[in-house]
């Protein structure tokens, strides 16, 4: 197997996991963070599908020395660390999620609707990309 | 609660853990999308290739599935500009937080990270917040 094969089939089924369970449908989303409104909580069994397959999976995965097409495994090093960067990063997130709806995959994968809002949506999320490296001094 | 749909939202989730283990079996690598969206542009020019296929396999696959199995079309009816606003705020927060809803919410839950935990219910609550206000506060 090929690494771009593999990333492109694990493209389809992610998108296909996103389009299945309406994830990448903003309205479904807004249907579960509305806690006070008809809350809708098949956002979590989503979370819950998707953590439990994968942890499963990985459990036996990483027993091995090295993926299929790489010399060793690439998991993130950034340890235990809770600084504030990584809860204001995530509030800003969370705060642009509950606007709208979208998250960079659910977004992506509403791309092919053809519809203006996924696509508007994915150029601002470029442009908040830049604006990052274009202002964030500490790397 | 009539709008909830248990068994797809269980069979997408599955799906997407199954990707994020195919990823991670073959590739050695974690499916966080904001991640592969990032380095698809800054990653040494050998890594961005795969990247750039799972990116396409996202925004294709959706195509892919309505041809076989024809969904409900969503309609969008949100201001531009809150989309604009949206976007920016995801793309900016993403990354200063290092990961969005799939690095943090999936792959970073199911290994345990101390800091995807902090994470997730950092932006689940503040995601939560503004749609409480968005709605219930501004009426939008």
């Amino acid at each position: 197997m090929n690494k771009n094969i593999a990333a492109l089939i694990c493209g389809i089924l992610f998108g296909t996991g996103l389009t299945i369970s309406q994830m990448s449908n903003p309205d479904k989303v807004l249907a579960f963070l509305d806690i006070t409104g008809n809350w809708d909580l098949s956002l979590m069994l989503v979370m819950f599908g998707a953590v439990t397959t994968l942890t499963t999976a990985q459990y036996f995965i990483l027993k091995r020395s090295k993926p299929v097409c790489d010399s060793h495994f690439h998991l993130p090093k950034t340890g235990n660390l809770i600084d504030s960067r990584l809860i204001l990063g995530a509030m800003i997130f969370g705060i642009g999620w509950g606007l709208v709806g979208f998250c960079p995959g659910s977004a992506l994968a509403a791309l092919s609707d053809g519809k203006r809002d996924p696509f508007i949506f994915t150029i601002a999320l470029g442009i908040g990309m830049m604006l990052f490296s274009r202002f964030d001094n500490k790397k | 609660m009539e709008n909830f749909t248990p068994y797809s939202a269980l069979i997408g989730g599955c799906f997407i853990g199954l990707s994020a283990a195919l990823l991670l079996f073959f590739n050695g690598r974690v499916a966080g999308i904001s991640g592969i969206i990032v380095d698809s542009f800054s990653a040494e020019i050998e890594n961005r290739y795969w990247r750039g296929f799972f990116l396409i396999g996202l925004m294709f696959s959706a195509a892919i599935i309505n041809t076989f199995f024809p969904v409900t079309a969503v309609t969008y009816s949100r201001h531009i500009l809150l989309v604009v606003v949206s976007g920016i705020l995801v793309g900016y927060g993403v990354r200063l937080g290092n990961g969005c809803t799939s690095g943090h919410a999936v792959c970073g839950l199911a290994r345990l990270s101390l800091r995807s935990v902090v994470a997730t219910l950092t932006f689940m609550s503040a995601a939560m917040l503004t749609t409480y206000i968005m709605r219930h506060v501004l009426g939008y």
